[in-house]
């Protein structure tokens, strides 16, 4: 295989993905500020972006150990706002899966929303590109955005205790976390999921560390579900 | 916060392995397998089931201000939705909503 042809891949995904450093620079800036601030030291608020390298997870996890929720609530919590990773592990299968493991293991590291929309995009585009192509495309996709995110959040961690708390910082957080979340609100079935969470989540705030919020979590899903089914009955 | 630093690190840990392992999941493991229909329609929804009730206590009942309800925050929550909403875009929300935080906070408080 023309050796040109998997180069040229390479710097479509590099091009592809540069406007994204533009949201990952503010996101692992604002992570390494929540991380500090919530009393994490430089060492674990990295660890977070090295180990996890999963923004809302990560800021998921922060906020209930801000909260000294018990550990298993957690990861439990956290983990859960990453499944739809195996759903884009699902769906790059059949154009990486042939790939050899190690690639696919770099592949599923470096797996987050931008990567993943902007290869099942390209993917789609071209499904007759080589393994090769597609893996040099995803490395490509990767390069800009993700060791951004280790970067910015150095500097977020390291910069974050020295600013004042007249610039509520505290809520930066939230403020992120509405951003992440407005643009996935495409659906009813979506609205409704999120309208039930919120409900459910302030109803039960009462409740210990994390509890309220699962409890929340899992009715939110099971009326997104709910809803879904009920518009495609109706269409039929 | 209280958490002893191997606590700290079970958690870091933890949920950089569970989070590999959902990544690795069918790329490296199930193979060519497609999910159940049922099980993806539950999927869809995991971001906007978690994310809304984790963040609705932190808008009503910010710790900043000791739980009381605070104005200026709120407003704030409500502008990152409205433009997430209309642009589709994270970072033009974060931006909005920040401005619409200083503001507010300049202008009411």
């Amino acid at each position: 295989m023309p050796r040109s042809s998997v180069s040229a891949a390479y710097w479509l995904g590099f091009r592809h993905s540069l406007p994204f450093v533009l949201v990952i620079i503010p996101f692992g800036l604002l992570f390494g500020v929540a991380g500090s601030e919530a009393g994490f030291n430089l060492t674990e608020v990295m660890g977070f972006s090295v180990l996890v390298i999963a923004g809302a997870s990560q800021f998921a996890a922060v906020q209930l150990m801000a909260d000294n929720a018990p550990v298993v609530m957690v990861l439990v919590t956290s983990l859960a706002v990453n499944l739809r990773m195996a759903m884009y592990s699902a769906s790059l299968t059949p154009h990486l899966g042939a790939a050899p493991t190690w690639q696919k293991a770099l592949a599923a590291y470096f797996m987050v929303d931008q990567t993943y929309a902007l290869a099942i995009q390209e993917y789609e585009r071209r499904p007759s590109r080589s393994v090769a192509e597609k893996i040099a495309y995803y490395a490509g996709a990767c390069t800009p955005v993700c060791p951004q995110w280790y970067v910015s959040t150095l500097v977020g961690a390291t910069v974050g205790q020295a600013i004042p708390a007249e610039f509520a910082l505290d809520f930066a957080v939230p403020i992120t976390f509405l951003a992440m979340l407005a643009p996935m609100l495409r659906s009813l079935a979506h609205v409704v999921a999120a309208t039930v969470s919120v409900t459910v989540a302030l109803l039960l705030a009462f409740l210990p560390g994390g509890v309220g919020l699962l409890i929340a979590a899992a009715a939110a899903m099971f009326s997104g579900a709910q809803v879904e089914l009920w518009q495609q009955r109706r269409r039929m | 916060m209280s958490y002893s630093t191997g606590a700290i690190w079970v958690v870091i840990i933890g949920l950089g392995i569970g989070t590999f392992l959902l990544r690795f999941s069918f790329l490296g493991m199930i193979g060519n397998r497609s999910l159940p229909e049922w099980a993806l329609r539950y999927l869809r929804y995991t971001p906007v089931a978690v994310l809304p009730g984790l963040v609705a206590p932190l808008v009503l009942w910010p710790a900043a201000t000791d739980g009381a309800f605070d104005l200026p925050r709120f407003l704030a929550a409500v502008a990152t939705v409205g433009i997430g909403i209309v642009t589709r875009n994270n970072l033009a929300g974060i931006i909005g909503g920040l401005a619409v935080l200083y503001l507010a906070l300049f202008s009411l408080g």
